[in-house]
């Protein structure tokens, strides 16, 4: 590619969108990064998306606007695009390109790294089986998170996700060791107070300086967009592989990334899959998501928690449903939970965190603890069950077990699920919490958990509910209400 | 002659090139100056089309493209078992070891490594005669797997003319010679096939041994059979590659290919991980030795997802040849369709349903009819079989979406995956009302004769309870519990018990992770036997809060994982204990009566 070196082009044949469209074109490859000159003198940045014929289509990053038929040269730079990286990206602010953003002069780079990353080889990853405390009972309990997982916020307008993210950054630890996450993070065309609110509670807690920002926000062009989450994720990579550090990289919001993707896919008049987005998004999503994992030999690792809002909180929308496909579980926000006030507002029965059976249990967190989470979705999902049943029959249509799980639903909602934003709960915590709630339910109904479990930490609320477990369930219930 | 060309437009994974009139239809060619692996897949003039299974950035108008003369081929021989491929065969253990932790572009590697030497055992004679697909040999491949060496399906019928001796070769040792019309032609232990054409067999036979998984739900509500077809759709989090992978650890199959396709890095490297440590409940051997791998991950080239399906089930259909019988699982068919999707809108076809190709249909059609369990081609006589079982991955867990419609077309057994079962964790999400086998028939004469003559009955039984129960369901939802009457009560705790007791499987426990068939029999019957003394103290008069408070209950719900296949007698002795506790309580309750 180097012979195409600084070769200037100025025939443009037609810009449409954010694309421009190069005639003449002797020397481009497909994928090659672009300097764009306007008639006024800016520059600006663009990507080859198809080339041939003489023709290429350039994606311009920071939009078309301003652009002429006459008067713009486009440069072809002989390489695809890539991010300067060194230690000292550490700390630093970065426009949604890769930019510095924060005043200072460009780190120097130890190395430039191509920003579409290459795919990790299967049999070269480590697979993930380390267990990240967040301090989150209901992620620690029952969704947890490990190193070197991809684990998305699937959220709606005005939700805490933005909140949840942030504590986990400040509150993440691998049990055992000192080490601390550095935290990469990737606004995708968010409102200035969501960054400012993720990069203030960075500061407070001190972890700033082992954070990486890269900021595009609400009003910076979209077509940038589709870069932001590449060169965050590159920088991620390379603290991780390269220097060996435990690395979260936080990615909000997705939606507006699909959305910059179809605008461009509208532009080049391709057959739309489901609602008008492309029909690769799928692997598109996947190139970014797959940016996670654990590599052999290699003592670092990305954890990606991305974040994304449901268009009218609908999970079956294209970007949650894809995403859904290629994360590795999800922690669905529910409105009904918000609106209650319960923070964080996490729907366990939708989500899930498919690595968990593997970060957990025996010389990693607790024997019981797999059992126990099974047990606290089977009796969530039945009180919920239940919830529904009363409202259309009324508590006096309920059977005494029924009730139990009535009651049970709300001591989970209250007790484990609702935390405050400061509170940072250990596992032992956590745990006891669950076994309180699974306690207040018959020991007969406890199907999911080992007999030795139950014997060792059951709690009995009296010794007469043992001897006659229905028939006391059932009365000591009437008796509450 | 060779085609040789230049590039002349690139789009994502799709090229064109000129100067390619000597090309064929599905010839591989070489792509660029760092030799990329692409596939012709359509010519206009001397303009071909090509897909490219490496991905394309940085190539450039004006670079070569070359003809191979060769259509997309694997190669078959020892040494494939216990491997990790991409799309098209490329070994990613040894890409690892040229490029390092990332697939690098443009590596060339041998399939299978050509210096090992293996045990070849000679099993023709010099001056006998061999038909095409005869076994001429054979190779210890693992210590599970007996490697029969055959004669090519596309060589004629001849007489070998010399046969080399028992002893430790490589694979690429001429072994044989063999003299056909065509005149003298040497055996290796290898040969190739392209993998868009399926392999030619002499018969093929009705499937009606059942697929032993292991998973109740499956062998003993919705069976599959060795040479069927199965089709697992469901949306994100219902656990479509956790049942994918328990049938991969548990099936009762000699060889098991694996094809990961445009789904996750991490799945894949957890088999890796994970069934190397696996142990075969029936050779005692660690499940890697029957196992092998093809990935194409979602962030990996997408034309060579297309691929993917094509090699793994030409694997599958050369060790079904020998006469093994072979699972083949593939996860997810709809990220083939969507290669498919993706590669026909940059031919600017006309799309059908959803911007999938109209071809679609036929392309699953053709991908599913290559399983069968068949007799193979020459001597001795062998039967072998391939099963395919598809993952289906609807958008929004929609099952009219047109890949889920179409396989529903070509396949026999339908798992139907359900959402809300997921959100309530009960696993595997299999819906028990949605779901179908039409191979149940067909393998009930194998349950009469090899586990007992109860089963047909006993899953009639049970599963007539479970329809019931979802009637009942309706009611319940409108008027309470309290509306029914007591039997109708007791169908919905007995279908509870079948939910909890036997439906759910918790695949991540040592002891319930596999039921045998016979254990799966006798929780069933357990259950079925708990329903009629029920009804029966109902009809003494005993009140449904005593029979539902029985302390022998949560024993009944455990033993799928508190009792082992070794101590299965202890599901006889539960029964037994069931059977005295219903006693006691008649005998109460009759005496409180009086």
């Amino acid at each position: 590619m180097s012979d195409s070196i600084n070769i200037e082009y100025t025939k443009i044949a037609e810009i449409k969108g954010p694309l421009m469209i190069v005639d003449g074109i002797t020397q481009a490859s497909f994928d090659e990064l672009v300097e764009i000159e306007t008639p006024d003198g800016e520059k600006r940045l663009g990507r080859v998306l198809e080339v041939g014929h003489g023709k290429a289509i350039v994606q311009v990053f920071e939009g078309t606007t301003g652009l002429a038929i006459v008067g713009t040269k486009a440069k072809f730079i002989g390489k695809t695009m890539q991010m300067p990286v060194s230690p000292e990206v550490l700390g630093r602010v970065f426009d949604g390109l890769g930019r510095p953003n924060d005043g200072l002069p460009e780190p120097i780079a130890d190395k430039f790294l191509d920003v579409n990353g290459e795919p990790m080889n299967p049999e070269q990853r480590e697979y993930p089986t380390s267990f990240i405390q967040t301090g989150v009972s209901v992620i620690d309990g029952m969704l947890t998170l490990v190193r070197g997982q991809k684990l998305p916020i699937f959220s709606g307008s005005g939700m805490p996700h933005n909140i949840l993210a942030a504590q986990i950054a400040r509150q993440a630890s691998v049990v055992g060791t000192k080490e601390d996450f550095a935290v990469v993070f990737a606004a995708i065309g968010v409102q200035y107070s969501e960054a400012q609110y993720f990069k203030r509670s960075l500061e407070e807690s001190g972890a700033l300086r082992r954070s990486v920002l890269f900021l595009n926000l609400a009003d910076d062009p979209a077509i940038e967009r589709i870069i932001t989450p590449r060169v965050a994720l590159t920088v991620a990579e390379y603290l991780a592989f390269d220097l060996g550090m435990h690395v979260l990289a936080i990615l909000t919001d997705m939606t507006n990334y699909s959305e910059a993707l179809r605008e461009i896919s509208a532009a080049r008049e391709e057959v739309p899959g489901r609602k008008g987005y492309p029909g690769y998004l799928y692997t598109d999503l996947a190139n970014i998501y797959e940016r996670a994992g654990r590599l052999k030999g290699k003592n670092g690792s990305v954890t990606q928690v991305p974040i994304l809002s449901m268009p009218a909180d609908d999970i079956t929308h294209p970007i949650p449903d894809l995403t859904g496909y290629i994360t590795e579980g999800q922690m669905v926000l529910g409105r009904d939970l918000f609106r209650k006030g319960i923070y964080p507002s996490v729907n366990v029965l939708m989500s899930l965190s498919r690595l968990m059976k593997d970060g957990i249990g025996e010389g990693k967190t607790r024997s019981d603890h797999s059992e126990v989470a099974n047990q606290l979705y089977d009796a969530y999902s039945r009180s919920q069950e239940v919830r529904a049943l009363a409202e259309i029959v009324g508590r006096a249509g309920l059977t005494g077990i029924d009730l139990k799980y009535l009651d049970t639903g709300d001591m989970f909602e209250n007790n484990f699920l609702k935390q405050n934003l400061d509170e940072n709960r250990s596992l032992e915590e956590t745990l006891s919490r669950a076994w309180e709630i699974l306690s207040a339910l018959p020991e007969s109904e406890l199907t999911k958990i080992k007999d030795k479990h139950i014997k060792q930490y059951y709690r009995h609320q009296n010794q007469q509910q043992s001897t006659n477990v229905g028939v006391a369930a059932a009365v000591s219930s009437s008796n509450a209400t | 002659m060779v085609a040789k060309g230049r590039i002349i437009w690139v789009s994502g994974p799709a090229v064109k090139a000129d100067g390619m009139s000597t090309v064929k239809m599905y010839e591989t060619v070489e792509v660029g100056d760092s030799k990329l692996v692409g596939e012709v897949i359509r010519l206009t003039g001397d303009t071909a089309f090509i897909q490219v299974y490496e991905s394309t950035s940085g190539l450039r108008p004006g670079e070569s493209v070359t003809g191979t003369g060769q259509p997309l081929s694997v190669l078959l021989g020892p040494g494939i078992i216990g491997k990790i491929y991409d799309g098209i065969q490329r070994p990613l253990g040894e890409i690892a070891q040229k490029s390092g932790s990332y697939i690098g572009r443009g590596v060339h590697t041998d399939p299978v490594d050509m210096k090992k030497k293996y045990h070849f055992q000679p099993l023709v004679r010099k001056s006998d005669s061999v038909g095409s697909g005869s076994v001429i040999g054979s190779v210890e491949e693992t210590p599970l797997l007996n490697h029969s060496i055959m004669v090519p399906p596309d060589f004629k019928n001849g007489t070998i003319v010399d046969v080399i001796s028992e002893g430790d070769y490589d694979i690429e040792q001429v072994v044989a010679t063999l003299e056909t019309s065509d005149g003298k032609i040497p055996l290796k232990m290898y040969h190739k096939w392209p993998v868009r054409k399926p392999r030619p067999y002499t018969e093929r036979y009705d499937p009606t041994v059942p697929l032993i998984t292991g998973q109740r739900v499956i062998d003993t509500y919705f069976p599959i059979a060795k040479g069927g077809t199965g089709a697992i759709p469901g949306g994100f989090g219902t656990g479509k590659t956790v049942t994918l992978h328990q049938i991969a650890k548990w099936a009762d199959s000699k060889v098991v290919v694996y094809i990961g396709c445009g789904e996750r890095g991490n799945e894949m490297t957890e088999v890796l991980v994970e069934f190397p440590h696996l142990i075969d409940p029936r050779s005692n051997r660690p499940l890697m030795e029957r196992t092998v791998l093809v990935a194409n991950t979602s962030n990996m080239p997408v034309a060579a997802r297309e691929a993917s399906i094509y090699t793994g089930v030409t694997l599958a259909e050369y060790y079904r040849d020998m006469g093994l019988d072979v699972v083949l699982v593939a996860d997810s068919t709809s990220r083939w369709a969507e290669a498919l999707r993706e590669m026909s809108g940059r031919l600017e076809e006309m799309p059908a349903e959803e911007g999938y190709p109209s071809y679609l249909a036929s392309r699953l059609a053709e991908f599913y009819e290559r399983a069968g369990r068949v007799k193979a081609l020459g001597s001795p006589n062998r039967t072998g079989s391939v099963t395919l079982v598809g993952a289906v991955s609807p958008s929004g867990a929609d099952f009219t979406e047109p890949v889920t419609t179409h396989t529903i077309r070509f396949i026999k057994t339908f798992w139907a995956l359900d959402t809300r079962l997921a959100y309530s964790r009960h696993y595997p999400s299999i819906n028990w009302m949605n779901s179908y086998s039409g191979y149940l028939e067909d393998v009930s004469k194998w349950w009469k004769e090899s586990v007992s003559s109860e089963w047909y009955d006993l899953r009639a039984y049970s599963y007539n309870l479970l329809q019931r129960e979802d009637t009942l369901k309706e009611i319940v939802r409108l008027l309470g519990p309290e509306s029914l009457p007591d039997e109708e009560k007791l169908i919905l705790e007995v279908a509870r018990m079948i939910k909890i007791g036997i439906l759910q499987q918790n695949s991540f426990d040592k002891v319930d992770t596999y039921s045998s068939p016979e254990k799966q029999l006798k929780l069933v019957k357990l259950i079925v036997n708990y329903h009629k003394e029920a009804q029966k103290a109902l009809k003494e008069g005993i009140t449904l809060a005593d029979i539902r408070t029985m302390p022998i209950i949560p024993s009944i719900l455990k033993a799928k994982f508190e009792i082992t296949d070794e101590d299965i007698a202890k599901l006889d002795q539960l029964d037994k204990q069931m059977h005295e506790q219903f006693e006691k309580i008649v005998n109460q309750g009759v005496k409180l009566i009086v």
